[in-house]
């Protein structure tokens, strides 16, 4: 055996156990998903055969279906801009390397490191009206005098779960920004600054269109992360009040396991996942460098 | 002048310290509240460790939901670091037919939705005997970390000079010698990031667990946590809870804090090639 063939299977040999995942549970589930979708599937009965198309025509009907989708829709713009605007002034003001700027990274660091649904549940305390310290403090300072109920309305609900979101990931894509701006040569600012630019004119006309793959990856990251939201909503809101913050993750939860129904589940993941797979095609054709 | 600079730095200082207060203190508060007297919890009279105690006897109790998740964390760490440095080897270091099309695959994982393979997971898992099992779990955990180790081991390799394989080939080491003596502390940075990674996904990962786990004794940490809160029989004990909150949250603050250069690598990688 010559030695590049051996040398071949070898890198075979290597790359057996990460080709044994990604096929049995990877490419195997994906192939699933696709045949669930087009079969009367309930999660006692199991498949009982091809039904296609009453799985889509049952999920159409859903009247929660369109609101979801809508909220969703809503919720990954809203955290979006929120959060990649805090964190592209964050990475700004500590960018430069002080010992108190490496404190402060630390501190907005930190909630990342939690798990989302902790994280959730520490807020869903947080919020309480039994232990929750806001209001209290608020009502000490003469802020306010009625308690806020943070998860009471619609709107209270979203504004609560958007600040929880805030608190928790802010500090991941300050650093995704930062490590971006940390790679701009200091010439390209002091050419800038010799060309008498200012501030404003620097960072919009030199800074931004060179922190673009940076800013690329942050954006596809949180817009993916937002529409597949569920773990905030599953603890700290249920979906209420009202339904009114049911994302598009939990109507496939609930269609499996209050509903029982995996057909409609499948059905609904293979839209999901189509829907997501045009959405990055389309994010990374729009932010990719310009040449 | 150095009055005058520091002058102008207050409203800086102010401005930045009440920031990171804002990020520090519900952590605080979560700690506190998990010790302080509030009626309706297991700690009414003065600070102490009820809440923790009443956790400690819930249900299969904390040892159990602990322990459930541990080996949880283990599993997916031990394999995911295995298979991505076999694979990163591979892919940095050898050609073979399909290569670029198995890395293709790989990082395909990232652009599919986790909920959308949980069903179907659900099933397959069930049809294998792996309904309900944790070293099902962990493959699946596994699977989700494979995109981003493989993808960091690979550059972790080919950052390392081949010249320092092929002379212990030379002195007669075979392919595997090289990977274990001279390559794997090489590229012992790479694997740290990548174990710190698996560990933090595998010990917070709420959805998986809540799809594929059904038997509530055999719940991770969080899973457990979330239903602690509707079994509670009318008022709802959010002492215990916030308990729970903490004892999830110290051992990844605590890593956060002690591997934090190399939680930052993570990024650096993704920015490089992003």
């Amino acid at each position: 055996m010559s030695i590049s063939r051996r040398r071949a299977l070898l890198g075979w040999a290597y790359a057996a156990p990460a080709a044994a995942f990604v096929v049995l549970l990877f490419l195997v589930p994906l192939a699933t998903v696709g045949q669930m979708s087009v079969s009367d599937w309930s999660l006692l009965g199991g498949n009982r055969g091809w039904n296609a198309p009453d799985n889509f025509t049952d999920l159409a009907a859903d009247p929660l279906l369109w609101p979801s989708v809508g909220f969703t829709l809503f919720y990954t713009v809203l955290v979006g801009v929120i959060v990649l605007v805090l964190a592209m002034l964050l990475a700004l003001l500590v960018q430069e390397s002080t010992r108190w700027n490496s404190m402060l990274r630390t501190a907005v660091l930190v909630p990342s490191a939690l798990g989302l649904a902790s994280a959730s549940l520490l807020f869903w305390g947080l919020y309480s009206p039994n232990i929750g310290p806001i209001s209290p403090i608020l009502q000490w300072l003469g802020v306010i005098h009625e308690p806020i109920s943070f998860l009471g309305t619609p709107q209270a609900a979203l504004w609560s779960t958007v600040f929880l979101i805030v608190w928790r990931f802010t500090g991941f894509y300050m650093l995704i920004l930062m490590v971006g701006l940390q790679a701009i040569p200091v010439e390209v600012y002091e050419a800038a600054r010799l060309d008498g630019a200012s501030r404003w004119t620097t960072f919009w006309n030199v800074t931004l269109p060179l922190l673009r793959p940076s800013i690329a990856l942050a954006v596809v990251l949180s817009v993916t992360g937002s529409l597949l939201a569920f773990d905030q909503f599953f603890i700290l809101t249920k979906g209420g009040p009202d339904n009114s913050t049911v994302t598009i993750v939990q109507l496939i939860y609930r269609a499996a396991f209050q509903h029982f129904n995996l057909g409609v589940a499948a059905a609904l993941s293979l839209l999901v996942l189509l829907a997501l797979l045009v959405i990055n095609v389309a994010q990374f054709r729009a932010l990719r460098p310009k040449d | 002048m150095r009055a005058f600079s520091r002058l102008v730095r207050t409203p800086y200082y102010v401005l930045t310290g009440g920031i990171a207060l804002v990020f520090i203190f519900p952590l605080v508060w979560a700690g506190y509240a998990s010790v302080a007297p509030q009626g309706g919890t297991a700690q009414t009279d003065g600070f102490g460790f009820g809440n923790y105690a009443k956790l400690l006897n819930y249900d299969a109790g904390l040892l159990a939901y602990l322990g459930n998740s541990a080996l949880v964390a283990l599993l997916t760490v031990v394999m995911t670091t295995l298979v991505s440095l076999l694979a990163g080897y591979a892919f940095a270091r050898f050609t073979f037919i399909g290569k670029n099309v198995l890395f293709f695959l790989v990082l395909g994982i990232l652009m599919v939705p986790s909920a959308s393979l949980l069903i179907p997971l659900y099933v397959l898992l069930g049809s294998v005997g792996l309904a309900n099992s944790l070293f099902g779990l962990s493959l699946v955990l596994t699977m989700y970390q494979l995109p981003f180790s493989i993808f960091m081991m690979r550059i972790s390799f080919e950052a390392v000079p081949a010249e320092l394989e092929e002379s212990a080939l030379v002195d007669g080491t075979n392919s595997f010698g090289a990977l274990w003596y001279v390559l794997a502390p090489a590229v012992l940075p790479g694997i740290v990031t990548v174990a710190l990674y698996a560990f933090l996904a595998a010990w917070n990962d709420f959805i998986s667990p809540l799809i594929l786990i059904n038997d509530s004794d055999l719940a991770p940490l969080p899973l457990a946590i979330a239903n602690l809160r509707q079994q509670a029989m009318g008022s709802i004990d959010y002492g215990v809870t916030e308990a729970g909150v903490v004892v999830l949250a110290l051992p990844c603050v605590v890593l956060f804090l002690l591997l934090q250069r190399f939680y930052i690598r993570g990024f650096m990688s993704g920015a490089l090639k992003g």
